[in-house]
């Protein structure tokens, strides 16, 4: 999975939906890797408004990457291709392919396989 | 065959539960392969509510199947899932889209986050009248909600209608609509004609919905219909939240 769906991912256990900590999961025993995509600058131009950048940097915080800009990049730094590049690498192109995301609310362990995590719950959970 | 050799579903015996864990999820666990190598043509509606999306939009594919969507436009992100992890397995190549294993009764997305959601052909397979209005409520409760100016989030719903009284499988008005549907899965053949691979039948339930139905269930899941119809034997809607 690649970094930035994390940005969209929340716990599925109904009692976590009103707790601040189920978002964003928290990745656990990440394995990475980078995997070639297309750059489309006008694609993170117009993503970017759309994402959480706080929950950003906390996942490539936790994973150890250098630190993003402070201030989620818009208007003139829009221009900057090699800003663009950046960030076309790091939230699309690393791709988590086997471990763990974690709910910081109730301590469930959704399960990365081959890329893909798996969010159905067991029984007692639903 | 005969109609008799098609098993009715068991609702009153069964939990809801293992009704659709039977007679669903482990079905399109089996024929994933199968069944996304007839899946390709996009349905025109949905193909002209993914186009008119404004580029960098977000949104859900819930129950993505083989990702057949995912290829109509490529200037939004969409996050698909689907609860089987064969048919997520398939879907995953189509880029620059996410694909996850998720149960659309307990979607794992924040609130109110999403510009768009689909969901095709996927609603018909939950087995009572309020699993289908509360699979409905989960995928409204992911999009925003709509503004002052009456912008928000959209979710295109479609399912299987039962008045197909021009479809091969005939069905229409007054008959049956909790049924047990066949998936049949040739068989493969070897050189000399022995068969290598005998054929297999699946059946797979499903709830033909009658006209105004869906409209109905929206309403019941809190949403507003903003547009709906009938296409190629299935009743669509677009829905937006209604709080």
């Amino acid at each position: 999975m690649k970094l930035f769906t994390a940005n969209f991912l929340a716990c599925a256990v109904k009692s976590c939906r009103t707790s601040p900590a189920s978002f964003p999961l928290h990745f656990r025993d990440a394995e990475l890797e980078q995997q070639e995509l297309d750059f489309q600058p006008d694609f993170i131009r117009n993503i970017l408004p759309r994402l959480d950048w706080d929950a950003l940097q906390v996942i490539a915080n936790e994973l150890g990457f250098p630190k993003l800009p402070e201030n989620k990049p818009a208007d003139d730094s829009l221009g900057d291709e090699g800003l663009l590049r950046d960030i076309h690498k790091l939230l699309l192109e690393t791709q988590v392919i086997e471990g763990k995301l974690v709910c910081g609310n109730c301590g469930h362990e959704y399960m990365i396989k081959e890329g893909i995590p798996n969010f159905l719950l067991p029984s007692h959970l639903v | 065959m005969s109609s008799s050799d098609i098993p009715t579903p068991d609702q009153a015996s069964q939990h809801p539960d293992e009704v659709e864990e039977k007679n669903v999820h482990e079905v399109y666990q089996q024929i994933a392969g199968h069944f996304s190598s007839t899946r390709h043509k996009p349905w025109p509606m949905v193909e002209r509510f993914l186009s008119g999306l404004t580029p960098g939009s977000v949104g859900l594919d819930v129950g993505c199947g083989n990702g057949k969507y995912l290829p109509v436009n490529r200037d939004v992100f969409i996050i698909a899932s689907d609860r089987s992890d064969k048919l997520a397995q398939i879907a995953v190549q189509h880029q620059p889209h996410s694909t996850i294993v998720a149960d659309i009764l307990n979607l794992p997305h924040p609130e109110s986050y999403f510009d768009f959601a689909i969901s095709i052909a996927v609603v018909h397979h939950l087995s009572t009248p309020d699993r289908r209005v509360l699979a409905i409520r989960e995928i409204l409760r992911t999009l925003k909600p709509v503004d002052e100016n009456g912008s928000g989030g959209r979710a295109l719903v479609y399912v299987w209608a039962l008045e197909q009284s021009t479809s091969r499988r005939g069905w229409d008005k007054g008959d049956a609509q909790d049924i047990m549907v066949p998936w049949v899965m040739k068989g493969k053949l070897a050189p000399g004609g022995a068969p290598t691979v005998e054929p297999k039948v699946f059946h797979r339930y499903y709830h033909l919905y009658s006209e105004k139905e869906l409209e109905q269930d929206i309403h019941a899941a809190g949403g507003r219909v903003v547009e709906s119809g009938y296409e190629r034997d299935n009743w669509w809607a677009v829905a937006t939240r209604n709080d």
